[in-house]
């Protein structure tokens, strides 16, 4: 009965098909309780004396408190207790600081000011839901309503209203740059050589996942102290580390029992219903339970953030991409949560499965007045794939190609080098696009109906890690100073072929086994530098490493260009003076500078799609869809 | 206020309990009765989750005022199976896989049995149509309509 | 604020309890969300266990509903025959057994499908005071009295007269984008007496008057409803909301209504 057709055919050599359970559809254990209704769900552990929390939320995009006045809900029948920011030990985390990664940004309860509409001030406890709501009615807040920003690109100007203090530029820092970059060989001038060039702007709304169990947890005390908790996160560790953090409790008090999801689909991992109950326990030392109602998992519920993407392509007219660039913002609504991991997700994805020799990548993770964002189904890369897909349809019509064989004709083949430095490996977009085509009566010429991921991969132009163009425009806090025009932007450096050039590695690895073989990759990690940092507390993520080091000698001849690393440029255009984005002249006017031996490569353009240029042309896309 | 007494047959079982004034049925089955099988999604009647037959008929139990069921008879998934057997449709979905989360199902069985008691034999439209009010994120719909149809035939064949 | 319960015998008794914090509930597929959601504005619900609401009798071609007659009640009654389609394309199947024909006149938009039909058809309200009403002059006035509707009563139209169509975005089914009903009496081939209500194009189901004169001995080709089709949204004021922005709501109404009115010829 089952619709899953399974391609024994494609691979077969790859795998053992003789395994008992691997590769073969099973029942799922859990699946008896849930079609006789006696799995247990979190809600379904029912507690004597259940006490109801509800918070009190924002009705503005972004205000400040000014007073909450609770003197009317106190008196009401069934109140038990109402819950203040001042009530929460440590009121202030990020998501991935269980991972060292990024400050905390986030309030439990917002005492100062709310950046996105629902963003809770307060909880009563109460002992029936009815009666919490009841009173949650009767609390006054006095709101200063702030002017807010909901669009990416006009967040990250000078003068947008700053959404989130802690990243005062509305943008999260990665290492030195308010920006994730990749850059991968020398996009500008394989665009020059390109026959076409082919640019697209693709829109994502945000996505609830709406799971059909809303998000929720029970806290009730037990004996020795200890708090259990059942909850429907996705993540029970990472909800115990932040309870435990946000509560200041030893983790060893918290008994967290989970694993029975009623749906998360990435909408279940941050961690919020679970401090929330577990503060309530302890302050009440009842069972209480603390969930969101349908409207709030809508409205508050962390959906997949909203992206926006800029691709612009340098095509051959033969259909072969030669260079791709990336500019995308990714909304991540007033706080971190996921997103700017999502973003180190979704770049490592970058160019997308096809083999394209120049690639450049700017993706800033940017603060708006929305809810939060966070994982979705394909984190960090159903955004992009969306954008990119629809680019290759665009590029297919450009040069006139049929699009299934046009990506046939890009797609990575296993031993290509990709753009972050990987070989790929076991790759199978070439299969999937055939049995794709097979499936839908698209026809296929014969050299693309044969093509095989297995074959033409590898070559010695294929696998090589070219010779780059990196910068560094685009550091931290550039962007909302007004003088950015007038001061030219750092160094523009060649990075020599083979090299892997600039590594930021934000997190020092915590044990040794974790070091990648050397033959995995297309990078080594130095054992010395980075690990040096391991000992102590994680780095912030502004202390970023810079390796350089050679990749395995057998993956790369060495090319031509590492003996003469730079082509001659030609003379920087003066149209591009005036901007703080100009290629360096970095040799003091005074005394005119020695005449290098080679010159220094000054790209007649650079990439820098997205920057706040002033005068320059953004990608604002604020038209309403109507 | 006062809390209002009230009986009903649950799964052939004499019930009586005290309810809430303004309470919905889908709550006081649950925490006053302790019939964990339907489930709150929304209470708002979108998503099915917490539906029960009343009378036979399908109703979304987190829009029934608790205290008009006096003296009806309520079926929930959780008197759906026959002791330590599996309803056929409950089979039907274990060997099809139309359950994954598990948090429809009880909804979505229920719906699915007010049809088989009095369509022995639909057609996959008249299967949507039934089903058109219980949400599932999970499977996409097909494994469920599967799962019934499979049902029906075997429904059929123990009755003949 | 917990909630009370009152109930009565019949209709009357409880639509003296009504206003200020007392809502009389019917099927309770709008209120309990209400209920459940904690609304702030009632604190009583009042019903009525009175048989009238269930009644339907026939006198001549006229036909009177009872206000608590569910849809799934309309779809199996033989002498309901032409509103089966209506009832059947309200919410999923569990929806229907609990949804009223009275409750649906009070429905805020998308919702009131059954309404727009019973708007094209002409319908009557008969009110637990007596009063009687039409529709139409109900639907206009924007202060809902504080009474409850008894009955409904409509005329059962001539074969093939009364046409509908629901628009919505998912299928099978969902909230309507839009709905259409068309009352239209034909004289030798040509229009005569014509009613058009759209739902969903206003806050409440409403009257295409400049379409239905624009009708008006029309023949029923492309080029005979061209008139009608460009006036239909005049008067409209449809909703800009998450299905739908009122200039698509105003694009697409012309291009149903013409389904609608092409299919029957
Ligand atoms: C999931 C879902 C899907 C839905 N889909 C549709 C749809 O597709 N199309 C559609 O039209 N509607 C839809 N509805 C809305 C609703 O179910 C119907 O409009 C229904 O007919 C309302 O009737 P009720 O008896 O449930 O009203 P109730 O909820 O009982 O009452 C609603 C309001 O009407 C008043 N009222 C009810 N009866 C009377 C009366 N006799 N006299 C005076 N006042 C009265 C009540 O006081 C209350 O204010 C949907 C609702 C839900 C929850």
């Amino acid at each position: 009965m089952s619709r899953v057709e399974f391609r024994k055919d494609l691979f077969a050599d790859e795998r053992s098909d003789d395994l008992n359970e691997v590769g073969k559809p099973t029942i799922r254990q859990d699946i008896i309780g849930h079609v006789r209704g006696t799995t247990r769900f979190y809600d379904d552990h029912l507690f004597d004396g259940l006490l109801h929390m509800r918070c009190v939320r924002s009705p503005h995009h972004h205000a400040r408190i000014r007073n909450i006045n609770v003197s009317g809900a106190e008196s009401m029948p069934g109140v038990r207790r109402i819950v203040m920011p001042s009530d929460v030990p440590n009121n202030l985390n990020t998501l991935l600081s269980l991972i060292g990664f990024g400050r905390d940004d986030e309030p439990l309860l917002s005492s100062a000011k709310v950046a996105y509409k629902g963003e809770p001030v307060c909880a009563v406890i109460a002992d029936t839901e009815r009666q919490a709501r009841d009173a949650v009615a009767a609390i006054k807040v006095d709101w200063e309503v702030l002017p807010h920003v909901l669009d990416v690109e006009q967040a990250i100007q000078p003068d947008a209203p700053v959404v989130n203090e802690t990243y005062p530029n509305n943008l999260f820092d990665y290492g030195r740059f308010d920006h994730q970059k990749l850059r991968f060989g020398d996009v500008h001038s394989a665009m020059q050589r390109a026959d076409k060039i082919v640019e697209g702007q693709y829109q994502m709304s945000p996505i609830e996942q709406a799971p059909m169990e809303t998000c929720g947890a029970i806290a009730a005390p037990e004996t020795n102290e200890r708090i259990v908790c059942h909850t429907a996160t996705q993540a029970l560790f990472f909800s115990l580390g932040t309870t435990a953090k946000l509560l200041d409790v030893p983790s060893s008090r918290l008994h967290f029992i989970g694993g029975t999801v009623g749906g998360g689909f990435g909408g279940k991992v941050d961690s919020i219903t679970e401090p929330m109950a577990v503060l309530g326990a302890l302050l009440t030392g009842k069972p209480v339970k603390f969930h969101w109602d349908r409207e709030e998992e809508m409205q508050v519920g962390a959906p997949r953030g909203a992206e926006r993407w800029v691709i612009r392509d340098g095509v051959m007219n033969d259909g072969s991409i030669i260079a791709r660039e990336f500019t995308g913002y990714f909304d991540c609504g007033a706080y971190t949560r996921l997103s700017s991991y999502a973003i180190q997700k979704g770049v490592g994805h970058l160019p997308g499965p096809y083999t394209i020799p120049n690639v450049a990548a700017n993706v800033y993770c940017v603060y708006t007045n929305r809810t939060p964002a966070t994982a979705m189904r394909g984190f960090g890369i159903t955004g992009v794939d969306f954008a990119i897909e629809s680019h290759m349809d665009k590029v297919a019509e450009a040069v006139g190609m049929n699009p299934i064989e046009l990506r046939i004709h890009n797609a990575y083949r296993d031993g290509d080098m990709k753009a972050h430095r990987r070989v790929a490996k076991n790759t199978a977009l070439i299969e999937c696009c055939q049995v794709a085509a097979q499936k839908s009566n698209w026809q296929l010429g014969p050299q693309y109906a044969s093509a095989s991921s297995l074959r033409d991969g590898g070559s010695t132009e294929r696998a090589a890690i070219p010779e780059t163009a990196v910068d560094m425009v685009g550091k931290i806090g550039e962007r909302r100073s007004s003088s950015i025009a007038a001061s030219p932007a750092q160094g523009t450096e060649r990075v020599p072929a083979g090299q892997a050039s600039e590594l930021l590695s934000p997190l020092p690895l915590q044990h040794a086994d974790m070091q990648i073989e050397p033959s995995r990759v297309g990078h080594t990690v130095k054992a010395t530098a980075p690990l040096a940092n391991a000992a102590g507390a994680p780095p912030p993520a502004a202390t970023a490493h810079r390796e350089t080091t050679q990749p395995p000698a057998t993956q790369v001849s060495t090319p031509v260009s590492q003996q003469s690393p730079v082509s001659p440029p030609e003379s920087l255009p003066a149209s591009s003076t005036g901007s703080y984005q100009q290629p360096p002249r970095d040799q003091p006017a005074a005394s005119p500078p020695e005449a290098p031996a080679v010159k220094p490569y000054e790209p007649q353009e650079r990439f820098n799609k997205g920057m706040n240029r002033p005068g320059a042309a953004r990608h604002l896309i604020n038209r309403r869809r109507r | 206020m006062a809390k209002k007494p009230i009986s009903f047959v649950l799964n052939g079982q004499d019930t009586s309990v005290f309810v809430e004034q303004g309470g919905n049925l889908l709550d006081e089955l649950r925490r006053t009765v302790g019939d964990l099988s339907p489930k709150f999604g929304c209470g708002q009647g979108t998503c099915g989750a917490c539906t029960v037959l009343i009378n036979g008929e399908p109703q979304l139990s987190c829009l029934v005022l608790a205290e008009r069921v006096e003296g009806q008879r309520i079926d929930t998934n959780g008197g759906l199976a026959e002791g330590p057997d599996l309803h056929p449709l409950q089979k039907a979905f274990v060997e099809g896989f139309a359950a994954q989360c598990g948090f429809c199902s009880s909804g979505m069985l229920m719906a699915a049995k007010a049809l088989l008691d009095r369509n022995a034999s639909p057609s996959r439209d008249e299967i949507a149509e039934a089903i058109s009010g219980n949400l599932c994120r999970c499977t996409g719909y097909e494994p469920i309509i599967d799962a019934i149809v499979v049902a029906a035939e075997n429904m059929r064949r123990r009755t003949t | 604020m917990s909630i009370e319960v009152k109930s009565f015998d019949t209709l009357r008794q409880a639509s003296e309890v009504l206003g200020g914090s007392a809502q009389y509930i019917a099927g309770g597929t709008l209120l309990m969300r209400k209920v459940n959601y904690g609304d702030q504005s009632f604190n009583q619900l009042v019903q009525s266990t009175d048989p009238a609401l269930k009644q339907i009798q026939s006198q001549g071609d006229e036909i009177l509903i009872g206000a608590g007659v569910t849809m799934s009640e309309i779809m199996q009654h033989p002498q309901l025959q032409f509103l089966g389609e209506v009832a059947r394309s309200v919410g999923g199947p569990a929806i229907r057994n609990m949804a009223t024909i009275g409750g649906n006149l009070f429905a805020p938009r998308p919702y009131g499908d059954m309404a727009t039909a019973l708007l094209a058809l002409d319908a009557n309200l008969h009110w637990a005071s007596g009063q009687q009403q039409s529709l139409e002059q109900f639907l206009e006035r924007s202060d809902a009295a504080r009474d409850i509707v008894h009955s409904i009563s409509v005329r059962q139209p001539p074969t093939g007269a009364f046409q509908y169509l629901k628009v919505s975005r998912v299928k099978p089914k969902g909230v309507s984008l839009l709905t259409v009903a068309v009352l239209l009496n034909r004289e030798n081939g040509r229009t005569g007496n014509v009613r058009i209500a759209f739902g969903g194009m206003a806050p409440e189901p409403r009257r295409a008057m400049a379409a239905e004169q624009a009708l008006q001995g029309a023949s029923l080709d492309e080029s005979g409803i061209q008139r009608c089709l460009a006036a239909c949204t005049e008067g409209m004021a449809p909703a800009d909301d998450s299905l739908a922005s009122s200039w698509y709501r105003n694009e697409v109404a012309p291009v149903y209504l013409k389904r609608l009115l092409l299919q029957r010829s």
